[in-house]
């Protein structure tokens, strides 16, 4: 897996496939980017399971927080974490430890461990790093473009007017996936030592 | 199983469209409404702290506008746009979100003349200093830069001239200074260059030129490479530090790789107010689709004009780079090989009053101050666009006073010849 650069493909079938996200790190301040996150997946239809230590009994937009993974008496489908880079590792081991596993690990923009997401891939699960869910949905249903972001992708067809909680259709044609020369160089740029 | 990727001219037509949703109307609609409806309180709040995608005010963005954004950004190859009221506007807005009074950037010397005033003076009252590097000489870039440089300026195709800039060059010195390079695309177009793919990290265009392209709206864009990280040393407290006017929010952490063209729409547009018209974005939008084949037109007929004027008697020098005997044509041959562009200069034997002459007697071209329009257009920079630069300044921005700019347009070629033909001779 080139964790460079992502087919639209494979974000596509992530969030087409998975139905329950347990946010690692999810915030109840609400200027916090894991707010804003948490917020639209639940508007998009997605079962959000907040899940932060640090605020156990209370809500976050009518969810109980649980403090962690293995504290939530379901299934969840994917497990997306709002930690730095530096956390990571011991969230995909609770994550590898619950049964079922998780389908999928998503590690958010700017958060990336290379060890912990072959960890993952080795027990069977799809990752996805320094990635915004919220920002794949928008793009990939084009919901992003009214403030003019390049969704890369083109459809002809017309699309339903959203509301809430209605799940958007992600199966646009895709123009050049994640894969433009520029995110090629902003990655390249982001490796280098400074 | 990988898509296949659409090409430039299928994005021309399509991208950032699609049928209206409430109407099915299959051309984008001109959405003339200063503002939008908000579902309920919780939308409105959400709209407003930027958690939820939607529309509010048209200064800020509008639905029609939102189009021209995503397809100019998808023909450069970034990240996301934000289309402003002119391409004076881009630049004002672009460079608010970089420096601080007192701060510099560096800018190529061979410039629109608009935008060596608008940098020399207006700028100068922000309190953001310009310094003036030379873009044929990149070590000129290298020794301007200072700890307070933060950002470099240069034109693809430098107008009037139509002088090509070597991008990759003077993007890695900016790469080395650890500043964005921002590149005004206008005469090139992303058809003819695309300079993100060469280093750029910020493309603006004044979209009143050949994007539009007839001649009958004024616009600007700012186009967002995705390539810079802002968060690198501080430098660029409006995208890195927790924004008081929006609750704190940290404007990079939040857009990541649109962070930029976030910054410009609503710590820019929303504040400094340079905002589009619905109805300009949509003429503009209806002139994109046309680009390729306007391109292509235009550079075909602009080579056959500078052929034509190299070889006649009263001309004493034509600068256009898809000369095969031109300086720059080793760089257009890099950086534009589709075409080196549609707006050249060229300069009399008979000097300042053979120009003034010619001007008067031509029949087809028009004399008016604009470039990049169907129609062909032609001026005496020194005395018009550039004429509040003083003579050194003219000669080195490429608008001596024996010079005459052309813009070709998308006529038949053998009529533009024949025009200029009887007005030299005339
Ligand atoms: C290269 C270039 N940049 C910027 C501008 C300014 O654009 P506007 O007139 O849309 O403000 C012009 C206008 O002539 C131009 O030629």
């Amino acid at each position: 897996m080139n964790h460079d650069n992502y087919d639209d493909n494979y974000i596509r079938s992530i969030l087409n496939g998975v139905k329950s996200i347990a946010m690692v790190g999810a915030s109840p301040v609400n200027v916090r980017p894991s707010y804003f996150a948490f917020k639209y997946l639940a508007q998009r239809g997605y079962d959000m399971i907040p899940v932060n230590p640090g605020h156990v009994g209370k809500n976050l937009l009518g969810k109980p927080f649980v403090a962690s993974l293995s504290d939530i008496s379901r299934p969840v489908d994917m497990i997306d974490i709002f930690r730095n880079s530096s956390h990571i590792m011991p969230v995909v081991d609770e994550a590898l430890t619950l049964s079922p596993p998780p389908k999928v690990i998503w590690m958010q923009l700017g958060a990336r461990d290379d060890a912990a997401a072959e960890k993952a891939e080795a027990a069977g699960l799809k990752v996805v790093m320094n990635r915004c869910p919220k920002i794949e949905y928008g793009r990939l249903s084009s919901e992003i473009s009214w403030m003019g972001v390049n969704s890369r992708t083109l459809s002809s067809k017309r699309a339903p007017i959203p509301t809430q909680g209605m799940r958007l259709s992600l199966n646009r044609t895709s123009v050049g996936g994640g894969a433009t020369a520029a995110s090629d160089r902003a990655a390249k740029n982001k490796s280098e030592p400074t | 199983m990988t898509d296949r990727l659409p090409g430039f001219s299928t994005l021309a037509v399509h991208a950032g469209a699609q049928p209206d949703p409430t109407t099915g109307a299959r051309v984008t609609p001109i959405y003339q409404t200063t503002s939008f409806v908000f579902n309920d309180a919780d939308h409105a709040a959400s709209l407003f702290g930027l958690q939820a995608f939607g529309n509010i005010y048209t200064r800020i963005g509008n639905p029609t506008t939102a189009v021209l954004e995503e397809r100019i950004a998808a023909l450069e190859g970034g990240t996301a746009a934000l289309a402003v009221a002119s391409g004076h506007a881009a630049q004002v807005v672009v460079l608010q979100q970089l420096l601080m009074p007192g701060d510099e950037f560096i800018a190529a010397r061979k410039l629109y003349g608009g935008s060596i005033n608008q940098f020399t003076h207006a700028f100068k009252s922000f309190g953001w200093n310009v310094a003036w590097a030379d873009p044929d000489d990149i070590g000129s870039f290298e020794r301007a830069v200072t700890p307070r440089t933060k950002a470099i300026f240069i034109e693809s195709i430098a107008n009037p001239a139509g002088s090509i800039t070597d991008i990759e060059g003077i993007a890695e010195v900016a790469r080395k200074a650890g500043v964005p390079l921002i590149v005004d695309n206008t005469l090139a177009t992303p058809y003819l260059i695309r300079p993100i793919d060469h280093g750029a990290d910020i493309v603006v265009h004044s979209l009143t030129k050949f994007l539009g392209g007839h001649g009958n709206s004024l616009g600007g864009i700012i186009v967002d490479g995705g390539t810079f990280d802002w968060s690198k040393d501080n430098k660029y407290p409006m995208l890195n530090e927790p924004r008081p006017e929006y609750h704190g929010i940290r404007i990079q952490e939040t857009f990541g790789n649109f962070a930029f063209a976030i910054a410009c729409r609503v710590l820019g547009l929303r504040d400094l107010g340079p905002a589009i018209s619905p109805f300009n974005a949509f003429m503009i939008l209806t002139g994109i689709e046309t680009l390729p084949l306007r391109m292509q037109k235009h550079c075909e007929n602009a080579k056959a004009i500078a052929e034509f004027l190299a070889g006649h008697s009263a001309v004493a020098t034509v600068n256009y780079a898809g000369l095969a005997s031109d300086k720059y044509n080793k760089l257009a041959r890099k950086y534009a090989p589709k075409g080196a562009g549609a707006v050249f200069t060229f300069s009399l034997r008979g000097g300042y009053d053979a120009g003034v002459n010619l001007v008067s007697n031509l029949k087809l071209f028009s004399h008016l101050a604009n470039v990049g329009d169907t129609r062909s257009l032609v001026i005496h920079p020194a005395s018009t666009t550039h004429s509040q630069l003083d003579d050194a300044a003219k000669v080195k921005s490429g608008a001596a006073p024996d010079v005459v700019r052309l813009s070709i347009g998308i006529e038949d070629k053998e009529d533009l010849i024949a025009d200029l033909e009887q007005a030299l001779s005339a």
